[in-house]
């Protein structure tokens, strides 16, 4: 404290290696808390409330890995990162994990060195109209001027989709998601299109919710999940495993009103795995046999955590969709815990 | 009386004064003032006719909207709830969300009134300095006020501004004492002493001083809100105006390394957009620190902040420099005094005057650029509206309200900068013209 804050920056403190190698688990185990990079605001997945307290879906797997590693799921520094700062702030070590819906793509895990551990939202770029266009698929949106954020991979999908299926369109470019949703109630387009889970809390904020609809057409694939670095696969192996310790808990029924009951030991030999009643999956992790009660304990299982933060019943009223379990029809599978 | 006036051959003599009759209405009053000032012709007439027109339909559509506002709901739907569809603001989320909009979300609530004390300090500290005819004893409490407003906003160990204080006092003396000989040999005596004094300081102050202080530490990451902007404001513009003087003078020197730095210097921040700065101060330094050891990204961005204005500054200064006619300069030679002497008596009280309009300009454009810390995730006053306070699910919609009430904060400031500049302006007209 003393010397950062006096002679900071007349000490050019040894210039060593900037990314930290291996070891992020100890790292956080000594530092006793983890510093997650959330978004610096998106509706329903990251945002502090009134009382400053950080809340949201991609809020919740921060808390949930630190409630495994710390057992204490209010020990994480929140580091608000924006689209442009989250990827240097990881790398160069800012940040234990990075959970900020951000989509899992080819060149960002190869090519930027990152890990990938799972995927905590399906998420696809879907298109908003009002009801009175009466339109009800966007193949008929033929000649229609769309809204668009300029510079992301939407820009791109729009092309191709309205390419492929040769009908034409006008771009209105827009730079943020505040003024997209200005310029399409003033009616500068007739089509609002970003990711399904944007348009949805986009819409939800609109006085008169129910005279725009969502076109059924989802028109690409964005994976949302938490990321770490590259080549620490022990820490990755923390973050992956915690992520799917919330969807097993889902699919096995354990929620965080019954788990107290469920860790005195169940006829369930997978529960009891997961809560850590048998066999020693927490001590391969590095964590303790508790770790799995402790990260579902922090908010819920997966469905928990979904319904309380971007679920039907909130102001975004997202339905479960693609992230519904496999048994259900949706995405969500997570591998044994065995 | 009758008498003589009958005898009088003229045929009317006025024998008292008449009395003063108001002038005519289309002389007077109101319907001069309107006819002289708005319908003088045809053209006037329409553009005055034009003029009304515009102002009631501004007003005809924002007073509804202001007088109508709701202030008690706790979220956007509750007040569209209210209002039935009739216009109205939502200005409940400046009630709710006042304190994170002027503190920050994270800044500990019961401390709020450490950064209030600072603000009302700082008036104190800032009064000797902007205004001169006040007792010279005053600036003792100006020197001070840095260091004391440090400990008021982060808290932490009282040692740490006094030690930091305590190098500076060792400094000046160093610098006093030096002073005889060369200018050069007394100012990197002064640096050299104030460091010994940090280090040895910084040595004293026990690790854990922080824990038991009287004031709770604060982390620079905590800090948010309008009270972040106007830190950044207040400690870019009073360290930018000095270093700005002294790179103007460099940039003027007959030493050629000297003269080399400040104009390469100079040219190459005026060149950069302030945004990359920033980017450079919160993303490309962390990789030259080991992950615990960072400078302080508050810090970073107020040094970055301070270098860009500076240049400006330092521009703004030199035009003043090329202002003075050579006389200035010749006639402080031929006094014989030295190149300081010659500086600070002669050349820079003249210098200066002629710049304040250009350096209170570049002081309002820096005051209003604070607020793009915000695309490097801070959050200043901007940066809380765009992120926490839009991102929440109860405010998510509320635009118009709350960047209005960003942009009247920010109006009161630099009106008040723009008001004094000018004030000074008029108490330094020793008339040139």
């Amino acid at each position: 404290m003393k010397n950062t804050v006096i002679l900071g920056a007349l000490t050019i403190a040894g210039l060593s290696a900037g990314a930290a190698a291996a070891g992020t688990l100890d790292d956080v185990k000594a530092r006793g808390k983890l510093n997650c990079g959330v978004t610096t605001g998106l509706v329903g997945f990251a945002a502090p409330n009134a009382s400053g307290e950080w809340e949201g879906f991609d809020v919740a797997v921060c808390r949930a890995v630190a409630a495994a590693v710390l057992g204490d799921a209010t020990a994480v520094e929140f580091v608000p990162t924006t689209g442009k700062t989250r990827f240097t702030a990881l790398a160069s070590g800012e940040i234990d994990v990075l959970a900020r819906n951000t989509t899992w793509t080819f060149s960002r895990d190869v090519d930027l060195k990152f890990e990938f551990t799972g995927v905590n939202y399906y998420d696809g770029q879907g298109f908003m109209v009002p009801k009175e266009l009466g339109v009800s698929s966007a193949k008929e949106l033929d000649g229609a001027t769309v809204c668009i954020q300029t510079g992301t991979t939407t820009e791109l999908n729009l092309a191709d989709f309205f390419r492929s299926n040769n009908i034409s369109y006008e771009p209105v470019p827009i730079e943020t998601n505040a003024e997209a949703q200005q310029q399409y109630l003033a009616g500068a387009c007739d089509v609002y299109t970003t990711d399904a889970s944007g348009l949805a809390a986009t819409r939800a904020t609109f006085e008169a919710p129910d005279e725009h609809a969502l076109l059924p057409e989802i028109i690409s694939k964005e994976p949302l999940g938490p990321l770490v670095r590259h080549g620490d696969h022990e820490w990755g192996d923390v973050v992956r495993w915690t992520l799917n310790a919330l969807i097993s808990a889902e699919e096995l029924g354990v929620t965080s009103a019954n788990l107290a009951e469920m860790a005195a030991g169940t006829n369930n030999p997978e529960i009891n795995r997961l809560l850590g009643t048998e066999g020693n999956l927490g001590e391969m992790l590095g964590l303790s046999a508790d770790w799995g009660k402790n990260a579902i304990a922090a908010g819920g299982n997966y469905g928990e955590v979904f319904a309380n933060n971007i679920g039907e019943a909130t102001p975004i009223g997202l339905a479960r969709g693609l992230n519904a379990q496999w048994t259900k029809g949706g995405l969500l599978y997570s591998p044994p815990f065995r | 009386m009758s008498d003589k006036k009958n005898n009088n051959p003229i045929a009317f003599v006025a024998t008292s004064v008449i009395p003063e009759s108001p002038p005519p209405a289309r002389e007077a009053g109101v319907y001069k003032w309107v006819r002289e000032n708005l319908f003088s012709n045809i053209p006037n007439s329409i553009l005055t006719l034009v003029a009304i027109a515009v102002v009631y339909n501004v007003l005809s559509n924002t007073l509804p909207w202001i007088l109508n506002g709701i202030w008690t709901t706790s979220s956007l739907t509750e007040c569209r709830e209210v209002l039935q569809g009739k216009t109205g603001a939502c200005f409940s989320v400046l009630a709710e969300r006042w304190a994170q909009l002027l503190y920050g979300f994270k800044y500990p609530e019961e401390e709020y009134w450490r950064p209030n004390l600072a603000l009302i300090l700082l008036f104190f500290a800032l009064a000797p300095v902007l205004f001169f005819d006040l007792p010279r004893k005053l600036l003792g409490f100006t020197v001070i006020y840095p260091f004391l407003a440090f400990w008021l906003i982060w808290g932490g160990s009282i040692l740490v501004p006094i030690v930091a204080l305590l190098g500076f006092a060792v400094a000046a003396v160093v610098f006093q004492k030096l002073g005889k000989g060369s200018f050069a040999a007394s100012f990197f005596g002064a640096i050299v002493a104030a460091l010994v004094v940090w280090k040895v300081g910084g040595m004293l102050i026990p690790d854990n001083a922080s824990e038991t202080a009287m004031l709770a530490a604060v982390p620079s990451r905590d800090l948010g809100g309008f009270m972040l902007n106007m830190m950044l404001g207040v400690t870019c513009v009073s360290l930018s105006v000095p270093l700005g003087i002294a790179l103007a003078l460099g940039r003027q020197s007959s030493m050629p390394l000297i003269k080399w730095i400040c104009v390469v210097f100079i040219e190459f921040v005026r060149g950069v957009p302030l945004i990359t700065l920033l980017f450079v101060a919160s993303v490309m330094l962390s990789y030259f620190f080991p992950p615990d050891a960072t400078v302080d990204l508050f810090l970073r961005v107020v040094i970055m902040i301070t270098l860009f204005s500076a240049a400006y500054i330092a521009e703004v200064i030199r035009g003043g420099l090329a202002a003075l006619p050579k006389g200035q300069y010749e006639a402080a030679d031929s006094l014989g005094l030295d190149y300081p002497q010659a500086m600070r008596l002669i050349i820079l009280p003249q210098a200066l005057k002629i710049s304040i309009p250009g350096i209170v300009n570049v002081a309002v454009g820096l005051f209003k650029d604070t607020t793009l810390v915000s695309v490097i995730s801070m959050f200043d006053l901007v940066g809380m509206i765009r992120g926490p306070v839009l991102a929440s699910t109860e405010w998510n919609g509320v635009y118009w309200e709350l960047l209005g009430f960003a942009a009247a904060l920010f109006f009161v400031v630099c009106y008040g900068i723009s008001q004094y500049s000018q004030w000074l302006e008029r108490r330094l007209a020793t008339g040139h013209r």
